[in-house]
């Protein structure tokens, strides 16, 4: 009998682990050739070719690392290095709002799942109803999108000193990926307030500040969610008075 | 050409500050789970997040090669056709709209 049930039990992990896997092939396809960007730039750079490798695992967060090249290249004061990680990467800081973190009970792998909370495992993972969550999904998803970008950043290295112009446009499937989650995580009208309010940020970050859009937006969208809350407890507070 | 050493230096405040950045929020989070704004915000964020990461993105692409704007912007309205006509398969939706953007940027 406990036989039994530790064997659905196996058979229910590996179906997690495989719809995990799956749930990274779209953000594959963005990871890896951004990855192969990356080789390609440090190559380019002059840089030597471990530092790929090194910056997928130190950092493991796209945007910054293609950003880190250039500065690194011109051996930009460590100040202005760390700055610039603080400001890029600012954003992780509300995913830990909505991040499925308590799904995962090991130690070991939710210090894993910390470090590995990436723009598209948050993504993919918000717009996930709740029920279809697990921690070996998410786990194996976030596995397979670092090895997508370490790897990607090999193949680039590699190519760096073969290819002469790689093909152009494949960060595009980024772009692509945020447009298709936030239709998914767009389920009812009760969504609508918050994109509203997002789409008024980003528009506003754009024109003041379109050299760190996405720190300002996020910073805003956070601030007018606030103000909604207040709005809204105000409310609650009204009717339950007049009640 | 940067020194090794540099470059280590670099790597070690790349990797604490990010992942400071990713953890410190859960440690505060943890004692307040149970708060109103903390329930509220979990459940208005997601969406108003990735609509974020979806226009800084676009204008990211836009900004990297400014003469295929009109190509980005036609690719997500294939990307989100696709989407909502073919039964939101992720992979489908998300290949249509790079290939267009790819082909039309590299082609013309």
């Amino acid at each position: 009998m406990s036989r039994l049930l530790r064997d659905d039990g196996a058979v229910e992990r590996t179906e997690h682990i495989s719809r995990g896997i799956r749930d990274s092939f779209s953000a594959g396809l963005g990871i890896f050739p951004l990855g192969i960007a990356l080789g390609l730039l440090i190559v380019q750079a002059g840089l030597p070719w471990w530092l790929a490798p090194a910056l997928s695992l130190a950092a493991f967060a796209g945007s910054l690392e293609l950003l880190l090249v250039g500065m690194v290249a011109t051996v930009t004061p460590l100040a202005a290095v760390a700055l610039t990680v603080l400001v890029v990467n600012f954003r992780h800081v509300f995913y830990a709002f909505s991040f499925p973190l308590h799904l995962v009970r090991q130690p070991v792998a939710k210090a894993y799942a910390v470090y590995a909370m990436i723009d598209e495992v948050y993504a993919v993972n918000a717009a996930l109803p709740e029920h279809e969550r697990s921690a070996p999904r998410l786990l194996a998803m976030q596995i397979a999108c670092e090895a997508y970008w370490v790897g990607g950043g090999l193949v680039g290295v590699a190519l760096g000193s073969v290819l002469p112009a790689p093909v152009k446009g494949l960060e595009f499937a980024l772009c692509a990926l945020f447009t298709v989650l936030t239709l998914d995580a767009f389920r009812s009208r009760k969504e609508l307030p918050s994109l509203l309010l997002a789409g008024a940020s980003a528009a506003v970050a754009l024109v003041l500040t379109p050299g760190m859009a996405m720190f300002t937006a996020l910073l805003l969208f956070v601030g007018l969610l606030l103000v909604r809350h207040l709005v809204t407890a105000r409310d609650t507070a009204q009717e339950a008075a007049h009640a | 050409m940067p020194s090794t050493s540099y470059l280590v230096a670099v790597l070690a405040i790349v990797f604490g500050i990010t992942l400071a950045l990713r953890a410190v929020p859960f440690a505060v989070l943890g004692r307040l789970r149970e708060s109103a704004v903390v329930r509220r915000l979990a459940m208005w964020m997601p969406v108003g997040i990735l609509a974020v990461l979806a226009v800084t993105a676009l204008h990211g692409t836009i900004t990297t090669d400014a003469h295929g704007a009109g190509y980005a912007l036609l690719a997500v309205a294939v990307t989100s056709g696709a989407h909502l006509a073919f039964g939101r398969r992720t992979i489908l939706s998300v290949g249509a709209g790079t290939a267009v953007y790819v082909v039309l940027l590299n082609a013309l």
